[in-house]
């Protein structure tokens, strides 16, 4: 049989960070009651005209900028139509033959380590419809138009990711850059950030791409990965048991694990877009291109490689830091307070930090241990007041007691034994309870130094110095 | 180019407009002589003129300062609408 290659496109949907909406001046705020948020603009009344909100088109360039795209001086919007409740002008607003940001590109890292550059053909700025609800109100459906109008930029990228990992890496990629320039929160349980996936397999060797199907609303990383690989596996099925693909909109089912064909009447992909004759062109300045490109933040690429160059950091432990800009931010306030040790600081905020994190689902700016007192916790390390083990009970202490470390390590009596004399009393009381074991080391069964450094680990309670003990050990031992 | 009895009835359904039979004709005809007007106007020679996306030609959009300057009005505007409840506009049932 012969072997199949994926060909995976994604259409990303991130709402812009606004206070009010594309075209209307209501509020965007999340979780607001029912219908509080839409205006007569969002309503889709008659007589009312669209104004076009300037931070969205300002956010919508530091997109562009950030990619190195081409910014389009002059854009234009057109009309989507098609009819859905949660659409009460029976048209979206969005941007079609002459979108803001064209051509554009995003270098992503895959697992192995190896680079690949992912293409962006555009991303044009839109409204958001507004929400369906489809719980009983008697055999009816409940709309929600406090989303309608809210600005979005749809990112669309080209064919260019040829595995469910590469797409993920991708979006990933695309979600750390909207935060890093804080024009989207990027919140996916909200719809903040959401994307659909197109896929074909072709035959390995062939140029032509395979017939797509494409996968609407996709709202998690996982998701995007197992949507992708079971539509893969679906469609080399199906033309491996001599069938066709049939160009269509599909469904993830995330609790079935499969992807369902959505709607397949084709005329009903047939927007009929024009050029909307309410919205005047869209026409950009240098200037003001000049004026949002100095607004850019430092970007997770430029921050990971000043890391490696400045911390000495692996390019690995670099991207891990960068992933979000608190992140980076938490790391660097911990290597300024420490002065210095920057592999110790970024092992624990990737290590420690990260673990209880994760164990309690909070992001890094939630941390229960600021960089500060992570800082003087790791500042006893370097003085070598405690041992690199003991700091972790330090630590787990201090998150869940919130105490600073020093206080811990005074009130437990944690402080690590560097006194030579101390130490060889200990080794020295650990020789005389075991002389058989003593005995059988002389004669050479070099192996049991592991048992005597665990024994005046134990008499400490961890507490000596472990390169200490290591070569006070030796020495007596040796006899 | 003609526009066939299907296409009409293909743009009818986009649009949900419901056309009866007897007025099917009529629209095949009307339609058809709209798109042979538009081919008269595609056979002129545009090649060095800009495409224009609106017709006021030398405008440019304005743009709004990003203020939320609406408040909630939505008693008001569901006065209008045939049926809501706990403040959601209710329509008939829709689902994919």
């Amino acid at each position: 049989m012969s072997s199949w290659e994926a060909v995976i496109g994604l259409e990303i949907h991130a709402q812009l960070a606004t206070k009010s909406k594309i075209f209307s001046g209501a509020s965007t705020a999340y979780g607001a009651a029912p219908n509080v948020q839409a205006s007569l603009v969002d309503l889709g009344y008659p007589g009312v005209l669209p104004v076009l909100n300037r931070e969205a088109v300002r956010m919508a360039v530091k997109f562009g900028l950030a990619i190195g795209a081409n910014i389009a001086r002059r854009s234009i919007f057109a009309r989507k139509n098609y009819f859905y409740p949660d659409l009460p002008k029976g048209y979206q607003i969005s941007q079609y033959e002459k979108p803001i940001v064209e051509n554009g590109r995003l270098e992503i890292v895959l697992e192995d380590g190896s680079r690949k550059t992912i293409g962006i053909t555009r991303a044009h700025l839109e409204e958001d419809a507004g929400k369906s609800l489809h719980e009983d109100f008697h055999g009816l459906t409940g709309i929600d138009l406090n989303r309608a109008g809210t600005p979005l930029i749809e990112i669309v990228s080209e064919p260019d990711m040829r595995s469910a990992k590469e797409a993920v890496a991708y979006m990933k990629k695309i979600h750390t850059l909207v935060r890093y320039l804080e024009i989207c929160d990027g919140n996916m349980q909200e719809g903040s950030f959401r994307c659909d996936a197109n896929v074909s397999v072709r035959p390995v060797g062939q140029e032509k791409f395979g017939t797509r199907c494409e996968i609407k609303n996709l709202n998690s990383f996982r998701f995007v990965e197992r949507a992708i690989n079971y539509e893969i596996a679906r469609q080399i099925q199906v033309l491996e048991s001599g069938g066709t693909i049939q160009q269509e909109t599909r469904l993830f089912d995330p609790d079935k694990g499969e992807t369902r064909a959505l709607r397949t009447k084709e005329e009903a992909n047939d927007y009929r877009y024009f050029p909307d004759p309410d919205l005047l062109p869209l026409v950009l300045d240098d200037e003001f291109i000049e004026s949002v490109r100095r607004t850019l933040p430092e970007l997770p690429d430029e921050k990971a490689a000043r890391y490696v160059e400045q911390f000495g950091l692996s390019a690995y432990d670099a991207g891990v830091l960068t992933a979000s800009r608190e992140m980076g931010d938490y790391f660097e306030s911990v290597v300024a307070k420490l002065n210095g040790h920057a592999k110790l600081a970024a092992n624990w905020v990737m290590g420690e930090l990260s673990g209880a994190l994760n164990k309690e689902n909070l992001d890094i700016t939630q941390s229960r241990i600021d960089p500060t007192r992570l800082a003087g916790l790791l500042a006893r390390i370097v003085d070598q007041t405690i041992s690199g083990k003991i700091a972790k009970d330090v630590f787990e202490q201090m998150w869940n007691e919130g105490l600073d470390a020093d206080t811990i390590i005074e009130s437990k009596g944690l402080r690590q034994i560097t006194d030579t004399a101390a130490i060889e009393q200990v080794i020295e009381a650990v020789m005389a309870a075991h002389p058989k074991q003593l005995a059988e080391y002389r004669s050479g069964k070099e192996k049991l130094f592991g048992f005597f450094v665990g024994q005046v680990m134990k008499q400490t309670g961890g507490k000596a110095n472990p390169a200490q003990v290591n070569e006070l050990l030796k020495k007596k031992l040796a006899g | 180019m003609s526009l066939t009895r299907h296409d009409v009835e293909s743009i009818a359904y986009l649009a949900r407009l419901s056309l009866s039979d007897a007025e099917l004709p009529a629209y095949v005809d009307s339609l058809s002589k709209i798109l042979h007007l538009v081919e008269q106007l595609n056979a002129a020679d545009t090649a060095d003129v800009e495409p224009m996306a609106h017709p006021l030609a030398d405008q440019v959009q304005r743009l709004r300062d990003d203020v939320v300057t609406e408040e909630d009005r939505r008693e008001k505007y569901q006065r209008n609408a045939p049926a809501v409840e706990a403040g959601l506009y209710l329509v008939p049932k829709v689902i994919e």
